[in-house]
């Protein structure tokens, strides 16, 4: 029985010749992540094993991103605790503000990470490395520490939703619009347990940060992982990045999947997400004009901080003010980004506009600072989840979107269609 | 190894910012998170709850993030046990390592209401709603699952050799 692009990685990194889903192994890591939340927890388990030292200070990344700048007193106490970890066991991937961007889109801007690697990492979002051909995962602190240990972890073998994609998507539709649409067609545990495999010629119309993207949210279908095809998109991307040779593993023709969603990109329309979950989506065409007001637009985050989509969101803003009663926030995902974004102009096009630029952080993604809703306030967001309560307030709400839709939502003052606002 | 106590009901996709809102994920203390657990859509929770009682909840129970304070915030609440008819995949594993019992059983979360005084045997996966008398068996627990949640969980247990 031929095997997924994703059991290929884990039966090489658990020196198998084959595994079959629902096996239990015990795998070899390329690299063990953490933030400011997660790395003090396990920080303080990995006391518990009474090692000396990490298995390789150069395969365990540190990035405390979630609450830093410090926002208060406590959180600048957890990241010390992850600062003074990172000295006295001289951790070489260590990042601290200042060079510090949110850990999935540095990851792979460092090169890091990249295609049959196999990586934990202590937020859930990890599996966004499946865009570069990497198998990676989100695990807790406990697993963490274990892996800093040991090098090791174990996994039970998933099994696969095969997704094949064709066509191309149209006008100011982007992976984000993709993976909600995903998301509300097989729900927020659809993929439980399971590597969602996307493949078919659709992929290579697909950029690299869409599939960071549409990777980035496979965990809020309840997958395991999500993983992309090594193609030549994927290749250039490394090339300039991947600090190693690209692993290019492929399922084999025989492999097995659960299921087979066959999907055309260019019906896919732009997607938004209502409260309180992610699959509780709705089509722009379903929203009436007006219909959803707006307090506050947040453009950033793990899933929706890259380069392009600071780019699409300013094509949307340039030239107009966002609405007099909505406050826009923008955060580049990287130190790099941020750059980049300056030189390119798009900074003046924001702030021109209304919006503020920030450093980059995870901050208002998780409710954490940097963007918290008040009592019925609502946010449309690019991040990845609107559970109760997720950017503030018990009684705010989160509506997830694309950087297209959250750009022209920020104009029009309420949810609305990146082509009736360019129009406009 | 049992339990026994009385339950808290809760539906599908209970997720983790309602388990442990990240506004308190400052801190890694135990007793501190414990006291906000549950708090965004049950704030009777953390008032009513005595050490043993059991929490039962429909599908994908723990989805979201990866924080292992969600776990941690309902065990140290004196939460023995957490029955699901299913467990997001992060939340499942967390929860073992950290030696809070787990256990899914779709039978028992059709029979269960809140209130209901509920007895788990680990050895033997014997769910029994001690209220209506309902017996229902889920999967028991292997030995080294029951030694590593004895030892609060698998860094106690690896610190102990794990046997």
């Amino acid at each position: 029985m031929g095997m997924t692009m994703s059991q290929k990685i884990l039966a090489h990194h658990a020196n198998l010749e084959s595994v079959r889903a629902g096996q239990l192994i015990m795998a070899d890591l390329d690299m063990v992540l953490g933030n400011d939340i997660t790395a003090p927890v396990a920080i303080n388990e990995f006391g518990k094993f009474g090692k000396e030292t990490v298995f390789d200070k150069d395969k365990v990344a540190l990035v405390p991103d979630h609450f830093s700048p410090n926002k208060d007193i406590k959180a600048a106490e957890q990241c010390k605790a992850v600062r003074c970890f990172a000295n006295d066991h001289d951790i070489t991937n260590y990042f601290d503000v200042g060079q510090m961007g949110i850990e999935h889109a540095l990851l792979p801007e460092k090169g890091l990470v990249g295609a049959g690697d196999l990586v934990i990492g202590a937020d859930s979002h990890t599996c966004t490395y499946g865009a570069l051909g990497a198998f990676s995962t989100g695990v807790g602190s406990t697993d963490m520490a274990c892996g800093m240990a040991t090098g090791q972890a174990w996994f039970k073998v998933p099994s696969a939703i095969k997704f094949n994609l064709t066509g191309s998507f149209s006008k100011h539709v982007s992976g984000k619009d993709l993976i909600l649409h995903i998301i509300g067609m097989i729900g927020v545990d659809g993929a439980l347990y399971q590597s969602m495999e996307f493949v078919g010629p659709g992929v290579k119309n697909l950029t690299i940060d869409d599939r960071f993207t549409i990777a980035n949210m496979a965990i809020e279908a309840g997958a395991k992982n999500g993983i992309f095809p090594v193609d030549e998109v994927a290749l250039e991307y490394m090339k300039e990045h991947y600090k190693k040779e690209p692993r290019i593993y492929e399922a084999d023709s025989d492999a097995v999947y659960d299921r087979v969603i066959d999907i055309d990109l260019s019906k896919v329309k732009s997607t938004i997400s209502f409260p309180h979950l992610p699959s509780n989506t709705r089509t722009i065409d379903e929203i009436g004009e007006g219909e959803v007001k707006i307090d506050q637009v947040v453009i950033g985050s793990c899933t929706n901080g890259h380069i392009s989509d600071l780019r699409q969101a300013a094509a949307i803003l340039k030239g107009k003010k966002i609405a007099k009663h909505v406050r826009a926030l923008i955060f580049p995902a990287t130190q790099e980004i941020w750059k980049q974004a300056m030189h390119e102009g798009l900074f003046d096009i924001f702030v021109d506009s209304g919006c503020a630029v920030s450093t980059p952080t995870c901050g208002p993604c998780l409710g954490g600072h940097m963007g918290i809703l008040a009592e019925g306030e609502r946010a449309v967001s690019t991040t990845n989840r609107n559970f109760v309560g997720r950017m503030g307030h018990v009684k705010s709400e989160v509506y997830l979107a694309s950087p297209a839709v959250a750009a022209a939502s920020a104009v029009a003052g309420y949810i609305a269609d990146p082509a009736k606002v360019m129009e406009g | 190894m049992q339990a026994k106590g009385t339950v808290f009901r809760y539906g599908d996709n209970v997720d983790t910012d309602v388990i442990i809102p990240a506004r308190y994920l400052n801190t890694s203390n135990h007793k501190e998170l414990a006291s906000h657990c549950m708090e965004d859509i049950d704030q009777n929770f953390i008032k009513q709850v005595k050490e043993g009682d059991i929490m039962v909840a429909d599908k994908n129970f723990g989805c979201g993030s990866s924080r292992e304070h969600a776990p941690i915030a309902i065990k140290e609440s004196g939460i023995s046990c957490v029955i699901a008819r299913t467990f997001a995949r992060i939340f499942y594993r967390n929860s073992i390592n950290i030696g809070l019992p787990i256990l899914e059983c779709p039978e028992a979360c059709d029979g269960i209401k809140a209130g209901d005084v509920v007895s788990v045997d680990f050895t033997t996966g014997k769910i029994t709603n001690e209220t209506t008398g309902a017996v229902y068996q889920s999967e028991p627990f292997p030995e080294f699952m029951q030694n590593l949640i004895e030892a609060g969980g698998l860094a106690g247990y690896i610190a102990k050799g794990g046997k």
